[in-house]
C-alpha cells in the first residue's frame, strides 16, 4: 500500500481517538485512550521515513502519560451538564470548522508535492552535509551544526521553564507542608 | 518497616530492565551523530529509567541513591558548558558555536567534531531536567488528596 493510504488510515483512527478521550466518563481510560493520539503521530512518522522524530514522539507520549496519570487521576472532576447552549455551541463549531476548510482547499492545492520542498537549503543539506559536518545522521547534523543556535534557543526554553515549575512547584510543597504541621 | 512500592515482581522486573534502559540511552545518546536518535531522545530514556525505579521502589529509597542536589547542579552546569563551547569557538576560530574540532572518519563513533559533546550535554539536561520536574510533582499535594 501506498504511504497515503496508511496515512489516511492512522488520521480517521487518531480522530476516532480524540472523540473517545472526549466522550468516555472514567477519567483514566479516557487518558489512556488519548495516548492513541501521540501514538498515531508516532506511527505516521515512521511511515514518512522521519524515525528521529517517531523515537522522540514515542518517547514524550509515554512521560506525558505518566505526568497526566499523576496529575489528574485523583481530582474530582465534574461533568458538565448538556444544555441547549452547549449544543448551539457545537453547531456552530462545526459549521466554522467546515467553513474554514472549505476557504482553504485552494492553498492546499497549491502546496508543492508530496516530498518535493520548495527550499533549496534541503537539497544542500543532503549532498553537502556529510562532508561538511562529518556526521552520518542528517538530522543531528542540521540541528547540532547547521542550525545551532536554533537548538540553543530550544536548550535555553526548556531551562527556564524547568526552573519556574520547579520555583512554583516547590513553593506550593511547602505550603502544604506547614497546612500539615499546624 | 512500612512497604514501599509496588510488589515484589515489579521490583524485580524493574531491576532487571532498568540497566538495559539506561545502557540503551546511553547508546542513544553516543550514537546520536550515526543513527536516529540523539540528546534529546537519549535524555527522555534515561530520564523514564529513573522514572520507574521512582514508580516501582517508592520515594525514599530512591532519594537514599540519589543526590537531588548534584542533579540539579548537573543540569545546570550542561548548559553553561554548551555556552562555554560556543565562547571557546569564538575566540579560536572568531565564529560562535562553530564546529571547530576535526571532522574524523565518517561514520566512526569518534567523529563530527562536537557534535557528539553537545549530544552528551542536552542528553544529561534533559535526562535531569525532566526527572527533576516529575519528582516535584510528586512533593506536592494535589487537590482532593489526603
Amino acid at each position: 500500500m501506498p504511504v497515503e493510504t496508511w496515512l489516511i488510515f492512522i488520521l480517521i483512527f487518531m480522530i476516532f481517538g480524540s472523540i473517545a478521550a472526549l466522550e468516555i466518563k472514567d477519567i483514566l481510560s479516557s487518558i489512556i485512550t488519548i495516548g492513541i493520539v501521540g501514538l498515531g503521530v508516532s506511527l505516521a512518522f515512521l511511515f514518512l521515513q522521519a524515525p528521529d522524530l517517531a523515537i522522540v514522539q514515542f518517547l514524550f507520549e509515554i512521560f506525558a502519560l505518566i505526568i497526566l496519570v499523576r496529575a489528574f487521576v485523583k481530582k474530582d472532576y465534574h461533568l458538565e451538564a448538556s444544555s441547549r447552549v452547549n449544543k448551539i455551541l457545537v453547531g456552530v463549531t462545526i459549521i466554522t470548522l467546515l467553513a474554514i476548510f472549505y476557504l482553504s482547499i485552494s492553498i492546499f492545492q497549491a502546496l508543492p508535492e508530496f516530498g518535493k520542498p520548495l527550499l533549496f537549503t534541503s537539497s544542500h543539506y543532503l549532498q553537502n552535509g556529510l562532508q561538511e559536518t562529518g556526521s552520518a545522521n542528517l538530522v543531528t547534523s542540521v540541528i547540532l551544526d547547521y542550525r545551532l543556535y536554533d537548538t540553543l534557543g530550544e536548550v535555553t526554553v526548556l531551562f527556564t521553564a524547568i526552573l519556574g515549575s520547579l520555583t512554583i512547584l516547590r513553593i506550593k510543597s511547602k505550603k502544604a507542608d506547614k497546612e500539615v504541621l499546624s | 518497616m512500612k512497604h514501599e512500592g509496588m510488589t515484589l515482581i515489579v521490583k524485580t522486573i524493574s531491576r532487571i530492565i532498568v540497566p538495559m534502559i539506561f545502557l540503551y540511552g546511553a547508546y542513544i545518546i553516543l550514537h546520536g551523530h550515526l543513527t536516529p536518535g540523539g540528546g534529546f531522545a537519549g535524555g527522555v530514556i534515561l530520564a523514564l529509567g529513573f522514572l520507574s525505579i521512582f514508580l516501582s521502589y517508592g520515594k525514599s529509597f530512591t532519594m537514599k541513591w540519589l543526590n537531588l542536589k548534584f542533579l540539579e547542579e548537573f543540569e545546570a552546569s550542561s548548559i553553561l558548558l554548551f555556552i562555554i563551547l560556543g565562547v571557546v569557538g569564538l575566540l579560536f576560530s572568531g565564529v560562535f558555536l562553530i564546529n571547530m574540532l576535526s571532522k574524523g572518519d565518517f561514520f566512526h563513533l569518534i567523529s563530527a567534531g562536537q557534535i557528539p559533546i553537545l549530544n552528551i550535554f542536552i542528553g544529561i539536561k534533559v535526562g535531569a531536567s525532566l526527572f527533576l520536574v516529575v519528582y516535584a510533582l510528586s512533593q506536592i499535594k494535589l487537590e482532593g488528596e489526603e
